[in-house]
């Protein structure tokens, strides 16, 4: 890895630690955010990390940016050496594929996108060498995700999906992007997912909708009282293909206070990954489902 | 009480001087989009700098007041008028309560702050008050004001003599062909020399799509692209990158045709590849741009955007002592 820095404008640094996608990038993203945060340093205002980089906001009137730049650099070395483990938690999300309202929304935009005579999952599913929706929904949901970047709108979760490279899902995004995008959408462009956390524009493929409001600025929603954003990185999720009934029960208990997202406490080691991917992502199911 | 909105313009959001520390999570900081008029209204009326205040684009509401209060509005020139008289901007006003608060057409900027002695009294969320339009956050029920809106405003602090008003040299706008300092930088090794060059050559034209996210610019040479084989994650297209986050004035230019800069309601990440940032010193000025005006970017260094900094901030203490 090369890891690149560089200045936009007066008030940032960004660092890239790989122009492509990796779970090394990521943790180490992650690692060198996390580390920045540690060590309190006057004049950063802003710690964001990104999929494979990440971003400092500084106030210049407080550090001189190449006083800062410096001591990014110095991190650098720590965070090459260090072992990433990671405590986070592994959630729960419904989805409801192939819903309706996305579909709406699809045949809405349909002359935006590359296959106008399909739907979004007909053309992912195909694209990616799989025989049917069905079976592309199965690898959709049945690896976990690693939650690699909040952000674009409030609270919108980026996720990459915990398999080697060869097995990821990869799609383009629509031709022109869309004007609208329904709540709660789940998208997927390039290799990532995310879940649309508001209404709006957007240009990912639709596979589905899930029940589970992730953002709330009214903090109504009782699972959101504390934090009205659900999502920070390192959180990892499980998809779970869901029907209409089950879709709308969850719907109901949302709206009357009575859901309780499935999250469950887990530790994460790159090393024991990258050494056996499905192992690892068998022992997160096990925390999540138990034995 | 202390206002309440008749016609509310054309996206009027009360606004302050925004909400640091939540960009990581995709709640950007908001805020003025002409951070020293919204600071140089305040210091008029008696209010801190960074006290609430309306911020109005384009289109001025109209607004009856229901107690007496003192009032300035600065930043674009948008005819200020009380119960139908003119009346100066940039200067310490008082109004009685039922009389109204209208405007004439723009005649030169964007955007207009209105501040009222005290300050908007909106619930601080997430330490501020400004509207976050997109996220339904903050402000006035996280939305633009709407006709029948009823606005409070929080007891006055200082006062300051109706009439005072503020040097014509320290009202800072864009004036008729602005020259936006860039430092180039983020993903500039993407484009060629000369699509670098002609970046920086060429006369843009601000784009009908400019608002609190992002100012969209047209009318220069596409960029084109150095070749490469795309990293994994990033995209087929070359302007694409594995997405990553977006700095404040950040210059995005998808497709490599149209560039956007990204402004204080910034997306706060993206696949798309940057050019450079507009300096922090430029970004008010961007703020008091209208569709169609034109527009030239420059290359200045990290010391020139620093010293273009101190400027602002010497123009703002200068504001701040002269009343």
């Amino acid at each position: 890895m090369t890891t690149r820095y560089a200045f936009g404008g007066d008030e940032h640094i960004f660092v890239e630690v790989e122009d492509a996608m990796s779970l090394d990038a990521f943790f180490k993203s992650l690692s060198m955010t996390n580390a920045v945060r540690e060590m309190k340093i006057a004049g950063v205002t802003e710690i964001c990390p990104a999929n494979a980089s990440f971003q400092i906001k500084y106030d210049p009137d407080v550090i001189a940016p190449i006083e800062l730049l410096a001591e990014l650099m110095r991190l650098e070395t720590v965070a090459d050496a260090a072992d990433f483990n990671l405590a986070t938690r592994i959630i729960e999300m419904p989805v409801y594929y192939n819903d309706p309202w996305t579909y709406e929304t699809q045949m809405r935009f349909r002359e935006r996108h590359q296959d106008p005579t399909g739907t979004d999952l007909d053309y992912a599913a195909r694209i990616n060498g799989y025989a049917s929706v069905d079976d592309f929904i199965v690898a959709h949901a049945a690896s976990p995700w690693f939650v690699s970047m909040v952000g674009f709108v409030a609270g919108l979760p980026f996720l990459y999906q915990m398999v080697n490279r060869d097995k990821q899902l990869q799609t383009p995004k629509y031709l022109r992007p869309r004007t609208d995008t329904p709540k709660l959408t789940i998208g997927h462009g390039g290799c990532f997912g995310a879940i649309y956390s508001v209404r709006g524009a957007g240009g990912y493929q639709m596979f589905g909708i899930t029940p589970v409001p992730i953002y709330d600025p009214t903090q109504e929603i009782s699972y959101l009282r504390d934090f009205m954003i659900f999502f920070k990185p390192g959180d990892i999720v499980k998809f779970k293909s869901v029907d209409r009934a089950e879709y709308d029960a969850v719907l109901a208990a949302v709206g009357d206070g009575t859901f309780v997202p499935l999250i469950k406490p887990v530790t994460f080691s790159l090393e024991a990954f990258k050494a056996d991917p499905a192992a690892t992502n068998a022992k997160l199911l096990e925390a999540l489902y138990g034995a | 009480m202390a206002l309440e909105i008749l016609k509310p313009g054309l996206a009027t959001t009360v606004q302050d001087l925004g909400r640091p520390g939540y960009y990581h999570l995709g709640i950007p900081l908001s805020g003025g989009m002409d951070r020293l008029a919204l600071a140089a209204a305040n210091l008029l009326v008696g209010n801190d700098e960074g006290d609430a205040v309306l911020e109005a684009v384009f289109l001025g509401p109209e607004v009856r007041f229901t107690s007496d209060a003192i009032i300035a509005i600065t930043g674009a020139d948008l005819p200020v008028k009380i119960d139908g008289t003119e009346q100066p901007t940039w200067t310490t006003l008082s109004i009685k309560a039922d009389q109204v608060l209208s405007f004439g057409f723009l005649k030169a900027g964007a955007r207009a702050y209105i501040a009222i002695f005290g300050g908007i009294d909106v619930p601080v969320v997430l330490g501020s008050r400004s509207t976050y339009s997109l996220g339904a956050l903050g402000g006035y029920h996280g939305r633009a004001l709407k006709a029948g809106d009823a606005l409070a405003q929080l007891p006055p602090k200082r006062s300051v003599r109706v009439g005072t008003t503020i040097a014509t040299e320290l009202r800072r706008g864009p004036g008729v062909n602005p020259i936006l300092r860039v430092l180039p930088g983020l993903y500039w090794h993407r484009i060629t020399a000369e699509a670098g060059n002609g970046f920086f050559e060429d006369t843009w034209k601000v784009a009908p799509e400019a608002d609190r996210i992002g100012y969209r610019f047209r009318g220069g040479r596409p960029l084109e692209f150095v070749p490469r084989e795309p990293p994994f994650g990033a995209g087929s297209d070359p302007s694409n990158i594995v997405d990553s986050c977006y700095p404040y004035g950040s210059i995005q230019v998808p497709g490599g045709t149209e560039p956007i800069v990204l402004h204080r309601d910034a997306v706060s990440g993206g696949g798309y590849f940057m050019i450079g940032a507009v300096i922090s010193a430029d970004m008010d000025l961007i703020g008091q741009l209208q569709p169609n005006q034109k527009a030239r970017f420059t290359v200045v260094r990290m010391e020139e955007a620093i010293a273009a900094r101190k400027e602002v901030q010497t123009t703002i203490a200068t504001i701040r002592e002269s009343i």
